[in-house]
C-alpha cells in the first residue's frame, strides 16, 4: 500500500520533473516553424525546425561518421585531462613550490585562445584526430587540476591531526585522507571537463580537423556554412550540443555511483 | 594564552579539566599530545622524557579523542577503529583482526560492517573512543567529546568511558565544560580560569571507584559538583554555557 502510494508519488515527481522542459521545447519548436512559415523568413537565415530534422535525416550516414569523430576526439582529450589534470593537481598538492611556480602557467592553459593556438598543434600534431585531441585536452584540463587541488586541500584540519598523531607517512596520508577526501570535488572537475572537452573538440576541427575521410561535426558545421545549407548546420550544431550532454550524463553518472559506493559526501 | 600552568599527572589517574570556553583547555591539551608546541616551558611524560615535540612516533602510547567523533565517512566501523594500527604499519588483515577487541568493549561488534553515517551520535562517538583504544594508550585525551550530544546519552558514554578506564588504568585527561561530567567521571578535577588560562583549583573528588547513574542524585556527588562550581565562578569563568547545577530537592 504504502510502496505504491511511494511509487505514485515518485511517478508524480518525474512527471513534474519532465513535463514542463518538455513543454516549453514542444511550444518553442512551434513558435519556430510557424513565425518562420508566417514571415516567410529565408531557409539559409533561419530554416523551419522541420527543415532541419530532414536535414538531418538525408545526411544521416555523414553526420553519425561526424558524430563518432568528434565523440572519438572530444573522449581522447577528456582522458588525457583526467589523467594529466588529476596528476597535476596532485603534485600541485604535495608541493607549495610546485604550485607556486607552475599554477600560473597551467591557468594560462585556460586562458590561452585555443582558436588562436589550433593552427600551431597542426603544425606539431599534424592535422585530425591528435590535433584535435590536444586541442579538448587543453580547454577541459584545467577545471580538473583546480578542483583535484582544491579537494586535496580542504582535508578537515582535525582529521589531518589524527592521521599526525600516529605517525602517518605521507603516502598513507594521501592515499587513506587526502585523495578518498578530496574525491567530491574531483568529480565535480570531471564532470566540468567532460562538457568542455566537446566544445575543444570542435573548435580543434575548425583549423586541424582537416583529414581524408572522416570529418568530424566541426568540419560539418564549416562546410554546410560555405555551401550556405543552413539546415544541415543546425542539424550538426544540435548534435555536438546532445554530444555534449551525453558525455556529461555519462560522467555525472559513474560519477555518481562512484561516490555512492565510496559514501563520500558530495 | 596559557600561564604559569604546572602540573603533575600520576600515572593511571583520571583527570578532568573544566574551564569557561576559550580558557586553553584545549590548547593545553594539543600541547600534551605534540600536536602543537608551547612557546616556552615544557611538558614531560611520566617516563621523565621530554614529551614528543614533533609528531610522533610516541604517538603510539598517547590517543586522542577529538569533538565530534571524527571518522573516516568511507570506511566501515572497523576500519576506522583499526586506522591507526594501519597507520602505524601493520596490515590491513593483522589491524582489523586487532580492531575487534576494542570494538566489543564499547559493545559495537553487531555493527561493525556499518558505515558511520548510518550509525547515531552516540555510537559514532563509541566508535571513536574504540579508535583510540586499539592503540592501547598509557595517556587518552579526550577534548570535549560528548558535548555536541544530548544528555541521556552523554551520562551513557560518562558510565562507559568510566568503567573502561576501570579496567584498563591509563591515564586519562578529560577537558569539559560540564561541571557535573567532571565529578562524575574524575578522581581529580582542575578548573582554569579565563584567558590566559591559570590553574584556580586542583581537586581531589572525594568519592566511590565505582559510579553508577545514581551517584548523580546523591548529596555527595553534588557537594563535589559544588565545589567545583564556586571555583568555576569566582573565577569569571561561567559563561552561558555553564548551566548552574540543580540543586538537591530540598
Amino acid at each position: 500500500m504504502s510502496r505504491l502510494r511511494a511509487s505514485r508519488f515518485e511517478g508524480r515527481a518525474l512527471i513534474s520533473a519532465v513535463v514542463p522542459p518538455l513543454l516549453t521545447f514542444v511550444l518553442v519548436i512551434a513558435l519556430w516553424e510557424g513565425a518562420v512559415r508566417a514571415l516567410r523568413v529565408p531557409a539559409f537565415l533561419v530554416p523551419p525546425p522541420s527543415a532541419v530534422l530532414t536535414a538531418g535525416w538525408l545526411e544521416r550516414s555523414a553526420l553519425s561518421g561526424a558524430l563518432l569523430t568528434t565523440a572519438e576526439g572530444a573522449c581522447f582529450g577528456f582522458l588525457l585531462s583526467v589523467c594529466l589534470g588529476t596528476l597535476v593537481g596532485l603534485l600541485f598538492s604535495l608541493s607549495r613550490w610546485l604550485e607556486r611556480g607552475l599554477y600560473p602557467y597551467a591557468l594560462f592553459l585556460q586562458t590561452v585562445p585555443i582558436v588562436a593556438v589550433a593552427p600551431l598543434l597542426v603544425l606539431w600534431f599534424g592535422p585530425g584526430l591528435r590535433a584535435v585531441s590536444v586541442s579538448a585536452f587543453i580547454v577541459s584540463v584545467f577545471p580538473i587540476i583546480a578542483n583535484t587541488l582544491a579537494g586535496l586541500r580542504s582535508v578537515d584540519p582535525r582529521l589531518s591531526d589524527l592521521f599526525r598523531l600516529y605517525g602517518a607517512k605521507l603516502g598513507d596520508t594521501v592515499l587513506k585522507l587526502r585523495l578518498p577526501s578530496a574525491i567530491p570535488s574531483m568529480m565535480t572537475g570531471y564532470k566540468v571537463a567532460s562538457g568542455l572537452s566537446v566544445i575543444g573538440a570542435i573548435v580543434g576541427e575548425f583549423v586541424a580537423g582537416f583529414s581524408e575521410g572522416d570529418a568530424g561535426l566541426g568540419i560539418t558545421v564549416l562546410s554546410a556554412y560555405r555551401q550556405l545549407r543552413t539546415d544541415l548546420l543546425f542539424a550538426a550544431v544540435l548534435l555536438a550540443s546532445l554530444l555534449g550532454l551525453s558525455l556529461f550524463a555519462l560522467v555525472s553518472l559513474v560519477t555518481g555511483l562512484l561516490l555512492r559506493r565510496l559514501r563520500a559526501q558530495g | 594564552m596559557l600561564k604559569g600552568i604546572d602540573l603533575d599527572l600520576e600515572a593511571g589517574s583520571f583527570v578532568a579539566l573544566l574551564g569557561p570556553s576559550g580558557c586553553g583547555k584545549s590548547t593545553l591539551l594539543r600541547f600534551i599530545s605534540g600536536l602543537e608546541s608551547p612557546s616556552s616551558g615544557s611538558i614531560l611524560l611520566s617516563s621523565g622524557t621530554e614529551a614528543p615535540t614533533a609528531p610522533t612516533n610516541a604517538a603510539a602510547k598517547l590517543a586522542f579523542v577529538f569533538q565530534d567523533a571524527q571518522l573516516l565517512p568511507w570506511r566501515t566501523v572497523i576500519d576506522n577503529v583499526a586506522l591507526p594500527l594501519e597507520l602505524q604499519g601493520l596490515s590491513r588483515a593483522e589491524a582489523r583482526r586487532r580492531a575487534r577487541g576494542p570494538l566489543s568493549e564499547v559493545e559495537l561488534s553487531d555493527v561493525h560492517e556499518r558505515y558511520p553515517d548510518q550509525l547515531s551520535g552516540g555510537m559514532r562517538m563509541r566508535v571513536s573512543i574504540a579508535r583510540a583504544l586499539v592503540t592501547e594508550p598509557d595517556l587518552l585525551l579526550l577534548d570535549e567529546p560528548f558535548a555536541a550530544l544530548d544528555e541521556l546519552t552523554r551520562q551513557r558514554l560518562d558510565e562507559r568511558l568510566r568503567r573502561l578506564w576501570l579496567v584498563r588504568r591509563m591515564t586519562v585527561i578529560f577537558v569539559t565544560h560540564a561541571l557535573g561530567e567532571a565529578a562524575f567521571l574524575a578522581e581529580r578535577a582542575l578548573v582554569m580560569s579565563r584567558r590566559p588560562g591559570q590553574l584556580v583549583l586542583d581537586h581531589r573528588l572525594d568519592l566511590p571507584l565505582d559510579r553508577s547513574v545514581e551517584l548523580r542524585t546523591m548529596s555527595a556527588f553534588v557537594e563535589q559538583t559544588a565545589i567545583l562550581y564556586r571555583a568555576l565562578e569566582q573565577h569569571g569563568g561561567l559563561d552561558d554555557s555553564q548551566v548552574p547545577i540543580a540543586e538537591p530537592g530540598v
